[in-house]
């Protein structure tokens, strides 16, 4: 738990549940789903790779404004995370963070289990993918030979401190992951380099302070050069040999390098859901915006049909129409009402102004 | 009657060595015109100098006709890879009819 999901049902992970509807993506058409779903009193529990909600908005554009959302000339992507948030606040919806859904089965009595990589099991009559353009994931720099390092030597991400403990250690990046973990990790390794491809950093100004307090005590080298090779066998790296403008290639000693160039997208296991992809994406009718496979729905970013627009307005549209058709797949006994949020006393009391 | 913006062709070389001669505009990015023309650029971002996915190479010819890099993008290059001296995103290239012509070649990191 931190400040940006403080306040969210967020569920610790390997556990079982069973819910109305599996959304996978908690990017803003996921959220916006929670709330569509929730006036139809259908619960969901959402599945994301990020530690937090908001997708692309959060990750990749916080600070950027947008100017088509509909009623808000200007939002930034934070801001328009933290105001769909707000508005999904009454249905209560569970997260599942930091997990990729990694699986999807049917079970015999015709009920979805949606697996995630850490053993979340998350069972409902409707699945509704969600996931934009896919799994955020670390980007790979392209340096030959580099998949036999990986989990030995070469990391994306630090997930255990005391894998770098005494180990002579290179970091790359210039941004806040690459400077917050070279400060953390500079008391513990017994050596430790950072190599940034030009003298000037995007992370947090008292971040870059800090670690040229540490280059100026000797207790840090800095490397304004590119990585060319990894030297090394049978996965252990042995150096790094960096190249920079004026004094050409050399080598660093290090057992551990730490690669922090930002993430991507990545369809991932998504791919493998039989969902007879089209490019990469979902095709769905447009009435619905289910599947190929009754039950399984996809909107947004990560859905096709003739005339798409990969715009978030267009998901908000989508998820509404899922709901209606969810509701009548969870609940095929009851009559939907159609009803506006200006005049129904029931609508009024699920969002808790009536 | 509004005028329709005036077209500006730029050349744009593959990751396979392959040339393509595509239509622009002006006031289009040079990666929108690259996406729009169905070349495989992943621009996963959208254009909003958030991802460095549409790095390109700009013809040593051309790289002093080019506006300097801002320091948003100078940043942002440091997520892409095999950066060099003519590494642009080809987002922050805005079009103009003065860059008729303009040649850029995709670079590592921007293939879907």
């Amino acid at each position: 738990m931190n400040a940006l999901t403080s306040g969210l049902n967020v569920r610790e992970p390997g556990e079982v549940h069973r819910t109305d509807v599996a959304v996978i993506g908690a990017g803003p058409v996921g959220l916006f789903a929670i709330f569509e779903l929730g006036l139809l009193d259908l619960k969901c529990h959402l599945i994301d790779i990020l530690d937090r909600p908001g997708g692309q908005c959060t990750e990749l554009y916080p600070e950027k404004p947008i100017y088509d959302i509909p009623g808000l000339p200007v939002v930034t992507g934070q801001e328009l995370t933290d105001r769909l948030l707000e508005q999904s606040r009454p249905f209560g919806a569970a997260y599942h963070l930091q997990q990729m859904a990694a699986g999807l089965e049917r079970t015999p009595e015709g009920i979805w289990r949606v697996t995630t990589d850490l053993g979340t099991v998350v069972e409902a009559k409707v699945v509704v993918i969600a996931a934009g353009g896919g799994s955020f994931v670390p980007k790979k720099p392209p340096i030959p030979g580099i998949e036999a390092f990986e989990g030995s030597s070469v990391f994306y991400s630090v997930r255990r401190m005391d894998e770098f403990r005494g180990k002579r250690l290179l970091i790359a990046g210039g941004g806040d992951s690459a400077l917050d973990w070279t400060l953390n990790l500079a008391p513990i390794a017994s050596e430790i380099a950072l190599v940034h491809h030009r003298d000037g950093f995007r992370a947090a100004p008292d971040s870059v302070n800090k670690m040229k307090a540490l280059v100026a005590e000797d207790r840090l080298k800095l490397h304004i050069a590119k990585i060319k090779r990894l030297n090394g066998e049978g996965g252990q790296l042995s150096s790094v040999t960096l190249e920079a403008k004026d004094t050409g290639e050399f080598d660093v000693p290090c057992d551990r390098l730490l690669a922090f160039y930002g993430l991507t997208m990545k369809l991932g296991p998504i791919a493998e859901f039989g969902l007879n992809l089209h490019e990469n994406l979902v095709p769905v009718d447009t009435e619905k915006f289910e599947s190929s496979t009754p039950g399984l729905f996809a909107i947004g970013d990560i859905n096709w049909y003739p005339g798409k627009l990969k715009l978030i307005l267009s998901g908000f549209h989508e998820a509404a129409l899922m709901a209606q058709a969810a509701k009548r797949i969870v609940h095929p006994d009851q009559r939907v009402i159609f009803q506006y949020t200006t005049s129904s006393t029931s609508l009024q009391k699920k969002l808790g102004v009536a | 009657m509004e005028q329709l913006p005036r077209p500006v062709p730029i050349v744009v070389t593959d990751m396979q060595g392959n040339v393509h001669e595509i239509e622009g505009a002006d006031g289009w990015r040079a990666m929108e015109a690259i996406r729009d023309n169905g070349l495989p650029i992943k621009a996963e971002c959208g254009g909003a100098c958030a991802c460095a996915t549409c790095h390109v190479y700009v013809d040593p010819d051309w790289l002093s006709r080019l506006p300097a890099r801002s320091e948003e993008e100078e940043e942002r290059l440091g997520d892409a890879f095999e950066v060099e001296e003519n590494s642009r995103l080809s987002c922050q290239i805005l079009l103009t009819p003065e860059l008729e012509g303009l040649k850029l070649t995709l670079a590592p990191g921007s293939e879907p």
